[in-house]
């Protein structure tokens, strides 16, 4: 009698525990699955439309065929430029977290602040500088899209930057500075080369990130028909290329959009894997 | 030798001059951090004011939203953001926490670290591309299968035919809502998973040792020592969802009114300010689509918060 309710309860937990594991096998398929069908649909609206003239012409005008060369040099230079601005700031915040005020509070606070801007809507990135640079301005222009942009690149680079900083063993350091070296050498000539590898990988992964960046971009850089390098005016880029010819009810820019979403992510995932490879080689060195 | 000696102390003296000036460089490159935070809360609120004088605390509301009248409330988008997010996570969750669950306990070591690299790929497909896909296959798709079917299906039943009600367009808010799930699902997921690897196999083994079936290992040993961690995990992740912008543009049809069904196109803050704010004439207009980034600002800051100090708990009790 026992026996057999004991048995029964224990299939009954036996039973539970095969639908959870089949749920969560289920579950996983799931996830991978949206992964195969969006690079799926990529893959094949995009390359449909892939040719020479994608990159070696400017963008048509409704209903003719044309190329993304304009944007894509656009993005090009917004996202240098975002780089080399976001970049140091980022490095050196980084670097007085992790080597001069490790257990401060302005570190703390900052870190806290750091992680915030890391996640807060990119969206808001772009009110924030067509407050202060694009109205008083008085016009759209490359340098606020720019700037833009590398408001969302700091946050990434002062991650990494601490993070690697603080993987750096101490011994490093003492050793350094027993040999007489100021500080700034020590960190400038030791540290930084011993985390090279990682603070190059934030970079990149700053960049991935500001590649497909598009909310900040719409009220700073705006957007430029034409080929223009003038960082004082309206510049192209490619994500919002794509969000204003994904919306129209033209084929042709409809098809460019598609082309230039493939370009956006394969550079994307690129850069993200190359990231990741790098992270990998130096972890084994 | 007397100038040799002088010579060394200047040079001393410029190594010195270096490294104060140094450390004062990254002290002032942090504290920038610091006030480029501030900066953007104290824009926000300045390009705000004109809005909330104007409308006081009915902004947050009413729901006309008239560029003609310069009448505007925040209702419609506030509720589009919060049920579109809500329903996301409701999604995303449960099926995170499975996957996060396969990935630790059931699946062969060797398939380990490519699945949690494609569910990384997944979150850093820009969310752009989400958007696109969403408008050209994935609302098309739901047009003619899901939504349809959700209507018949429900159109008997008095709560839900109400949730379920008009003509199957395709874009609306579930459409949005579906997208959000599908980007926020990799943060979840790789969170969890990440704090499911950190709990002691001690505590596991024990489990297992005394008869648990895998299933009671994970509700009653996994994930009681991880709670912490998985809430910071959804928070962070609800933070995206609540934020993003480019994916629900697409496909949240953008109509302001707030409306019971889910299949009705609506609207998120970050919608309407990237869908008008370009072309806003007007100052007030500008105002209050700035004052919705504050709202948006607001929400997202809290919960992010939440997200953090929760994190930072597990961090310390783990670490």
């Amino acid at each position: 009698m026992t026996s057999a309710k004991s048995s029964s309860l224990y299939s009954g937990r036996r039973r539970r525990n095969v639908i959870m594991m089949a749920l969560s096998i289920g579950a996983t398929l799931f996830g991978l699955g949206w992964l195969v069908l969006v690079l799926g649909a990529l893959l094949w609206e995009g390359f449909s439309g892939l040719s020479l003239a994608v990159f070696t012409e400017m963008t048509p005008p409704p209903g003719s065929a044309g190329g993304l060369l304009n944007p894509i040099v656009g993005s090009l230079i917004l996202t240098v430029l975002a780089v080399i601005i976001g970049t140091p700031i980022g490095m050196l915040a980084g670097t007085y977290m992790a080597e001069y005020g490790r257990y401060d509070k302005l570190s703390s606070v900052v870190r806290f602040i750091n992680d915030i801007l890391l996640s807060a809507p990119s969206i808001v990135v772009g009110l924030f500088i067509y407050e202060v640079m694009v109205y008083p301005m008085g016009h759209f222009s490359g340098y606020a899209g720019a700037v833009a942009l590398a408001v969302i690149v700091m946050p990434v680079v002062v991650r990494t930057t601490e993070d690697m900083l603080i993987l750096v063993p101490n011994q490093l350091r003492e050793a350094a500075a027993a040999i007489g070296m100021p500080r700034a050498f020590v960190i400038g000539k030791v540290c930084y080369r011993a985390a090279k590898a990682g603070m190059v990988t934030g970079v990149l992964l700053a960049v991935a990130r500001i590649s497909g960046e598009t909310a900040p971009l719409l009220f700073t850089a705006l957007n430029n028909q034409f080929f223009s390098t003038n960082l004082n005016a309206p510049m192209a880029s490619l994500p919002t290329v794509i969000f204003q010819f994904a919306l129209s009810p033209y084929k042709e820019w409809q098809q460019l959009a598609w082309s230039g979403a493939l370009i956006i992510t394969f550079t994307v995932l690129a850069l993200s894997i190359g990231a990741r490879a790098l992270a990998a080689s130096s972890k084994q060195s | 030798m007397v100038a040799d000696i002088s010579s060394r102390a200047k040079v001393i003296a410029r190594l010195r001059v270096g490294d104060i000036g140094f450390r004062w460089l990254t002290k002032g490159a942090a504290i920038g951090v610091l006030l480029i935070l501030g900066g953007v809360m104290t824009s926000l609120v300045i390009g705000s004011l004109p809005a909330l004088r104007e409308f006081g605390f009915d902004f947050l509301l009413t729901q006309r939203w008239n560029p003609v009248t310069e009448k505007f409330g925040a209702l419609a988008p506030i509720y589009g953001t919060l049920v579109t997010s809500f329903i996301a996570m409701l999604i995303a969750v449960p099926v995170g926490l499975l996957i996060a669950t396969f990935l630790t306990e059931l699946c062969p070591m060797w398939l380990r670290r490519p699945i949690g690299i494609a569910i990384e790929l997944l979150a850093g497909i820009p969310s752009i591309i989400y958007g696109i896909w969403g408008l050209f296959v994935f609302a098309p798709f739901l047009q003619d299968t899901l939504q349809p079917f959700l209507i018949s299906a429900f159109s008997n039943v008095p709560v839900l035919s109400a949730l379920f009600e008009g003509p199957p367009y395709g874009i609306g808010m579930l459409t949005a809502s579906l997208i959000l799930a599908i980007m926020v699902l990799p943060f979840i997921t790789s969170i969890s998973r990440d704090v499911f690897d950190a709990v002691p196999p001690v505590l596991k083994e024990a489990a297992y040792g005394i008869g648990c079936t895998t299933w009671e290992v994970v509700r009653y040993v996994v994930l009681p020592y991880t709670r912490v961690g998985v809430i910071g995990g959804v928070m962070l992740g609800l933070g995206r969802a609540l934020g993003e912008t480019m994916a629900v543009t697409f496909v949240i049809g953008n109509a302001h009114k707030v409306s019971a069904s889910l299949i009705a196109p609506g609207t998120t803050i970050s919608a309407t300010i990237a869908n008008e704010f370009t072309e806003a004439v007007g100052d007030l207009y500008t105002s209050s689509l700035i004052a919705l980034g504050l709202i948006l600002f607001g929400i997202t800051f809290i919960v992010l918060a939440i997200a953090r100090y929760m994190l930072l708990r597990i961090e310390r009790r783990i670490g």
